[in-house]
């Protein structure tokens, strides 16, 4: 079995500025040396503070793995170097934008802060959280102890062009956030909840458009099937509905055909839409779970209606 | 511009180009030694310092040697920028 | 935490595809490496300021990629998608396969190629929204991962990982524990990513390019040589492989932090002799057991050096025959690792050791002398090191089946 023992988020707590959700960040300063402060992206900040504080959280922690989900990861940084280059100048570039945007340079940077010398995975794109939590479940069954994993987006241009008119995400509003987890194999008193088990899949082929709600559908039931579990025995639909009037049919299709003893929990009006919101979801669910008894939640999340992730969830008492 | 000037204004320019935020002017001095015991800065400090050089001087130095030489302390950055002043000065 | 797993599948290599500077698949990377013939040359399809670097760039364009691929021309294709499909049909091919249970790619850069050559028309008012999408989307460098996975009719298992220049041997070894552990039967593993502006100026940035061409391990080596190119495996675990050709056994891996800078490794070498040590320890096999090491090998002052005391650490009297291979396919990035895999197993295929080019003088601190010639060997293991900036340090190694 594995548990969720410690949570340390920097997440935008329904501020909205400019048009999207924007974290609420604490004062670094506390949390992260200068001298290894002084060359870092906001984003390095939001992924070192918030795993600063998750490790913070459990004293006594010993790592034995970093794994980080990532969508865009460095994306500011990596435009700043970018559009540099790209408006001509070649020559005389300062090198630590480039540092900074290589995508597993938040992972690096815990893993030397904490010196942290075991495994290290860094996975990218709309499902990268979920990959992660795969692969810290992989290392949990192998013989890991205690996994630090956590999702990390922030917000840039780059959704500007993504949120064009015919697009999909249309109506919804941008989001970003750090949420690091450690997850053990052994319940603590001060565990959340207990995480059974996470699948995600793709449907980026035409072809899937015509029946996508039914192969979403047997995915979750060939996914509860796998524990042993009927629909019936969620008690907490954790919907990542977002605003979007063309992709938001699902979460509603789902609860009505799904889920209709189920109560349904939202997210996205807390940290809006981006590629790891469901690590925002897991968190809100495993603080949610940690206050109850006896319940199994179960997070369905889609980006764009073709990246799609469910997550399993139990409370720990 | 004589040194004295030189060195403060090079002073708050490293402290601008590294970011270092809670380094002040007055927390070190021309002499102190640039890396490892003294400020404590690394290779990827160097090369923002060359680039400094560079773009707020006019001087390229690819010479590794005499980069090393250069980056010792806010004093031996100063001497290099005068000494190359007079080299224009009496190229004109 | 050493990886372990009660469930001890094998981890099979039925199949394998490879696109480099040094050639499209098997047999044409195989001459090049016996004729040790250097590719390096001018940048010649990338339009950059930065002509005085060498680089091993793949000897195609855009279009003659999409016709080797069989794909009908799209101008939003993404170089390293062309790079990647191509190798993964290989090696599907090869396999006899398909499609699969899963993928984990590589890449450091994704899809960057297409943004730098049509970001302009992100303002353009007459290019439309969709178009645009496809230019922006390129920045999501998971979007060639799923372009491949699609091209299979993929669904699950679907990952794309960057670790910088250990990216493909971290996704290598995520294949293989996911075999390993029992979690899917048959996965492709790789990486691939084409040059670009972004990666070209960055480590020019960091004054670590070579004007002369890389030279591992050589006393004047001067920097890295980029280069572009793709490598897929298909890994089956025992029962899925059954009654199929195979090429390989991944039998110990290992993926290790040095926490000792941000970009540098330790002068030691602390952090990949620790790796070597655990990858050792998995496949349950003496340092002696090695027949011959691939290096990292980039041709940097510190890489070379930090690399060579930590073989020296783990191996120290007997040191196996050891080379680079970085001065046939240049620095691919996030493709290395799966790249050198390959060369690996073209290795144990023709029992050869690889010669290590543009080497004339082994650099003095280290007290081995690397493989210059193409040489016959009895090989049975080999161990294969990747090294990424920020510490991330990974081992492979492969057995002859």
């Amino acid at each position: 079995m594995i548990f969720i023992n410690s949570i340390g988020s920097i997440t935008p707590n329904k501020t909205i500025e400019n048009g999207h959700f924007q974290c609420v960040e604490p004062l670094y300063k506390e949390l992260i040396n200068p001298i290894q402060l002084r060359r870092m992206s906001r984003i390095l900040k939001m992924g070192l503070g918030a795993s600063t504080i998750c490790i913070q959280n459990l004293p006594e922690s010993k790592i034995d793995a970093i794994i980080v989900g990532t969508g865009l990861a460095c994306i500011l940084d990596l435009e700043k170097f970018l559009f540099t280059v790209l408006e001509g100048n070649e020559q005389s570039l300062s090198p630590i934008p480039f540092i900074n945007s290589t995508h597993n340079t938040v992972a690096a940077q815990i893993a030397f802060m904490h010196k942290i010398t075991g495994y290290s995975n860094t996975f990218c794109g709309a499902d990268s959280f979920d990959s992660a939590l795969a692969d810290a479940i992989l290392l949990l069954n192998e013989d890991a102890n205690q996994v630090l994993i956590g999702g990390i987006d922030e917000y840039s241009e780059y959704h500007f062009f993504m949120n064009s008119e015919e697009h999909d995400l249309k109506n919804a509003q941008f989001g970003e956030g750090a949420i690091f987890f450690i997850l053990e194999k052994e319940l603590k008193d001060n565990s959340f909840a207990q995480l059974i088990g996470v699948h995600s899949f793709l449907t980026k082929n035409k072809k899937c458009n015509n029946n996508l709600f039914e192969i979403i559908k047997t995915e979750i039931t060939l996914f509860l099937k796998k524990y042993e579990l009927e629909l019936t025995d969620i008690e907490i639909f954790v919907s990542g509905k977002n605003g979007n009037c063309f992709s938001d049919d699902i979460y509603d299709i789902l609860q009505r055909d799904f889920f209709p003893h189920s109560d349904t929990l939202q997210f996205k009006h807390l940290c809006g839409e981006y590629m790891t919101s469901t690590a925002f979801a897991m968190e809100h669910t495993a603080r949610h779970l940690s206050n109850c008894t006896e319940k199994y939640a179960l997070i369905y999340n889609h980006f764009n209606l073709v990246n799609h992730s469910i997550i399993l969830m139990k409370t720990s008492k | 511009m004589i040194e004295e000037e030189l060195i403060e204004q090079l002073k708050s320019q490293i402290i601008e180009s590294l970011s270092l935020e809670d380094v002040s002017p007055s927390d070190f001095d021309a002499d102190t030694p640039l890396f490892v015991e003294g400020l404590g800065l690394d290779s990827i400090d160097a090369i923002e310092l060359i680039l400094l050089l560079e773009k707020k001087y006019g001087i390229k130095i690819e010479d590794p040697k005499q980069r090393r030489e250069v980056l010792k302390s806010v004093r031996t950055m100063a001497n290099l920028i005068l000494n190359n002043k007079q080299h224009d000065i009496a190229n004109k | 935490m050493t990886l372990l797993t009660n469930n001890t599948n094998r981890v099979f290599i039925t199949g394998f595809g490879i696109i480099s500077s040094i050639g499209c698949g098997e047999s044409d990377t195989f001459k090049i490496l016996q004729e040790k013939r250097t590719t390096f040359r001018k940048v010649t399809f990338l339009e950059t300021a930065l002509t005085q670097f060498p680089v091993a760039e793949v000897n195609k364009s855009n279009h003659d990629l999409t016709l080797l691929a069989s794909l009908s021309d799209n101008e939003h294709y993404s170089r390293t998608f062309l790079l990647g499909i191509i190798a993964a049909q290989q090696a599907m091919q090869m396999a006899g396969l398909k499609t699969l249970e899963g993928i984990v790619a590589a890449t450091t850069v994704g899809g960057i190629d297409l943004f730098e050559r049509s970001y302009k028309k992100l303002i353009d008012s007459n290019y439309s929204a969709q178009n645009k999408q496809q230019i922006a989307f390129s920045l999501d460098i998971s979007d060639c991962t799923e372009k491949i996975a699609d091209y299979f009719g993929i669904r699950s298992n679907v990952s794309t990982i960057s670790t910088a220049c250990s990216s493909s041997a971290n996704s290598l070894i995520t294949g293989a524990r996911m075999i390993r552990s029992g979690l899917v039967n048959k996965i492709l593993a790789g990486g691939m990513d084409a040059l670009s502006l972004f990666s070209l100026n960055g480590f020019n940035s960091l004054e670590i390019l070579s004007d002369t061409g890389c030279r591992p391990f050589d006393q004047q080596r001067n920097g890295i040589t980029i280069g572009e190119g793709a490598a897929f495996l298909v890994l089956e675990s025992e029962k899925s492989a059954k009654n199929k050709k195979i090429y390989g056994e991944i039998v110990g891996y290992a993926n290790r932090n040095e926490t000792f800078h941000q970009t540098a490794p330790s002068p030691n070498g602390d952090g990949i002799a620790m790796t070597m040590k655990q990858a050792l320890k998995i496949a349950e096999i003496n340092p002696e057991s090695i027949d011959y090491i691939n290096a990292h090998g980039t041709g940097t002052l510190m890489n070379d050096l930090s690399e060579g005391n930590a073989i020296k650490t783990v191996f120290k009297e007997n040191i196996p025959p050891i080379s680079s291979t970085k001065g046939f396919t240049g620095h691919t990035l996030a493709a290395a690792g799966a790249i050198e895999a390959v060369l690996c197993l073209l290795s144990l295929k023709k029992q050869k050791l690889l010669p290590n080019l543009n080497l004339e003088n082994v650099t003095q601190e280290l007290s081995f002398n690397p493989v210059t010639e193409m040489k016959d060997a009895k090989i049975n293991y080999i161990l294969s090191n990747s090294i990424g900036f920020g510490g991330a340090n990974s081992s492979l190694i492969i057995k002859k089946v």
